[in-house]
């Protein structure tokens, strides 16, 4: 056999990698606990910032327009700065390529509870005949019974926070007074101010904004029309206010509650310190591990094993420890995500996080594996006939 | 018997350590290893037994001086190159086993086999058998924790061989053994040596060892300064011949001090 050509049978070396890791069961477990701590951490920490972002762009991603004209420097759909007017619409409408245009009006108030005290709310005032945004996830009542005299739909997770029980229930926002005619299920407010959805002339009036007036021009393209080129068209006519497409309006939501508040780096770095927690502990046990077993890869490097032989040992050690930490880890964090369903912090976990977290703990126990193999490449066969 | 050695090493030099604490532990030493041999190297602590054995064994690079195994010379070989020709070509026994605590025995044997190539089936089969040839078919799924100190060196004995090297070297075999299982050890490799063919080369201080030898090389100071031939190898005729003793720098003339006729088998013996 030529030197070097081994044939590749893994039996034996996942055998050694097992049982090596099964010898001092309570390092095992602390190499577990590490890991299943940091998938845990991880899996939460972006669980809360998928579900975060979802509820900070659901009302984007349901609304139906290619292109958004906001105020110049609108920083999210709560926030849409100054007030636009029919002045843009008109202009918008006149652009080649420019289907439909529906005003959204989208705005801070105060709810004055029934029974007393207040809570702030969103007031999303849109026309669903605009074809534009409409209440969805509707569980009860209709567009048609939103339209009815001081009609409003709500969130029904939100009821308590608003403190009415539901359907009939009356409140006020401002000055003017809103009946809850129908329900919407899993809108969620990431600034935990609840959506209420209404017609957008009821929101004006609730509102006391001028008529016409709107936070945003949600415009649809016709068939086949080349969005870059409308939008260009668009800002020329209806500068200084911005066009924006569907995901520069995310973007600019996204960024503005999860970095600009802070929010989203905590979960991010919330998640890369389980990662660095994680990767340390496995990396001890690791070391420890490779430490303690030294003597035997010195035995089969004096047998003439390859160095690569026993990196494989090693590496195969940090994949099961992977492997059954991701298991245990995933296993927690989906009762987390279970017991969180309808919160006020939803945890998602999708398929994509799921693959992730596993790359991303097979990625933190080969690294780990690092500072073991940097031992084994310092061992010296000699040392099998000295000690 | 071949006349051929398996393992020439010539002018052997090792210094270890640097400036004022340097020492060579071997002083130009020149060796060969037949195969149907079992050769003792004995000397005192510190006479650089292990140094040359380690060279030997191709785990040390000499100071100076050429190791040829055989037939390849191992000067300037990569460290890679050096373990693929110790897994071809040599099986170690150490003196304290060096088993995996975590592998049966016949796991312990197929480790090494695994290393050298032979894996699946074939590894198993070999494994079994090597264990079986040194009487511990009984033991094959015993974990060393659960082995006496004979027992585990049996297994050390089966994993020496069964990736069927042409040399096996041996460090203190029998240091850790009590005396009937000493005996046992070195019946063992007495008998793989001759009836395998293999080159066996012991390094020891053990009295009890001398009976079992073929040759005995007495190493001090880093100098070999005696030989002894203890039985006399068909090979010697031709050796003679040849006008070689198979120890470089010592004429020692063979001398034939027992024989094998009458020896019991290892497994005769247990």
């Amino acid at each position: 056999m030529e030197p070097g050509r081994i044939p590749l049978d893994p039996t034996m070396i996942l055998t050694l990698a097992f049982r090596n890791l099964c010898h001092d069961r309570i390092r095992l477990a602390v190499t577990l606990i590490g890991i299943l701590f940091s998938v845990v951490l991880v899996a939460v920490q972006l669980g809360l910032y998928i579900g975060s972002s979802r509820d900070i762009t659901a009302l984007i991603d349901n609304a139906k327009g290619e292109l958004w004209i906001t105020a110049y420097g609108a920083k999210s759909f709560e926030d849409g700065g100054t007030l636009l007017t029919n002045k843009e619409r008109h202009q918008a409408l006149a652009t080649p390529g420019v289907k439909s245009v529906a005003p959204v009006l989208s705005v801070f108030a105060e709810w004055r509870k029934p029974s007393g005290g207040s809570t702030r709310v969103v007031v999303v005032g849109a026309d669903v005949e605009d074809g534009g945004l409409a209440p969805f996830n509707v569980v009860e009542g209709t567009w048609e019974d939103i339209k009815a005299p001081d009609g409003i739909a709500v969130d029904k997770s939100y009821l308590a926070d608003l403190g009415v029980v539901g359907m009939g229930s009356t409140a006020q926002i401002s000055e003017g007074r809103v009946r809850v005619r129908a329900l919407t299920n899993g809108i969620r407010s990431f600034t935990q101010s609840p959506y209420v959805f209404t017609p957008i002339a009821r929101a004006r009036a609730l509102m006391h904004f001028p008529e016409q007036t709107t936070s945003f021009h949600l415009v649809k393209l016709e068939d086949g029309a080349d969005i870059e080129q409308v939008r260009k068209d668009l800002q020329a006519r209806v500068s200084p206010a911005e066009v924006l497409t569907k995901t520069e309006m995310i973007n600019r939501s996204l960024v503005q509650w999860l970095f600009n508040t802070g929010a989203g780096a905590a979960l991010i770095g919330g998640a890369l310190l389980g990662t660095l927690v994680g990767t340390v502990i496995v990396a001890q046990t690791l070391y420890s591990s490779t430490k303690d077993h030294i003597n035997e890869f010195a035995t089969l490097r004096a047998l003439g094993s390859s160095s690569s032989y026993i990196y494989k040992v090693i590496l195969a050690q940090a994949a099961m420890s992977a492997g059954l930490g991701y298991l245990l880890g995933m296993a927690i964090a989906m009762l987390l995500v279970y017991a969180a369903q309808g919160s006020a912090l939803p945890i998602m976990m999708t398929p994509a996080l799921a693959a992730g977290l596993l790359a991303l703990t097979v990625s933190m126990c080969a690294i780990s594996a690092v500072s073991a193999i940097f031992k084994v490449t310092k061992i010296d066969p000699v040392t099998v006939f000295t000690r | 018997m071949s006349t051929t050695p398996v393992l020439e090493a010539r002018g052997i030099v090792k210094e270890l350590g640097q400036g004022a604490g340097k020492v060579i532990a071997v002083k130009g030493v020149d060796i060969s290893l037949y195969p149907g041999e079992l050769a003792l190297l004995m000397g005192p602590s510190g006479s650089g037994k292990t140094t040359l054995i380690s060279i030997l064994g191709c785990i040390l690079s000499p100071t100076a001086g050429a190791v040829t195994i055989g037939g390849i010379e191992t000067a300037g070989m990569s460290p890679d190159a050096l373990a693929a020709l110790r897994r071809q070509n040599i099986g170690y026994i150490f003196q304290s086993y060096n088993l995996f605590p975590t592998l049966t025995a016949v796991e312990n044997v197929r480790i090494a086999l695994d290393v050298a190539g032979v894996t699946g089936p074939a590894a198993i089969a070999r494994a079994t058998a090597a264990l079986t040839d040194v009487g511990l078919a009984h033991r094959l799924n015993s974990y060393p924790a659960n082995l006496s100190g004979g027992e585990k060196q049996r297994v050390a004995v089966a994993r020496a061989i069964a990736s069927e090297p042409s040399i096996v070297l041996a460090d203190e075999p029998t240091a850790a053994l009590d005396s009937e299982n000493g005996h046992g050890v070195m019946r063992l490799l007495s008998d793989i040596a001759h009836r395998q063919n293999r080159s066996i080369l012991v390094v020891t201080h053990d009295p009890r060892t001398l009976q079992y030898a073929d040759r005995v090389i007495h190493i001090e100071d880093g100098r070999i300064v005696k030989i002894e031939q203890r039985a006399k190898p068909k090979r010697n005729a031709a050796a003679q011949a040849h006008g070689s003793d198979g120890v470089g720098g010592h004429e020692g003339k063979p001398r034939r001090n027992r024989s094998n006729r009458g020896r019991k088998t290892a497994v005769q013996a247990r």
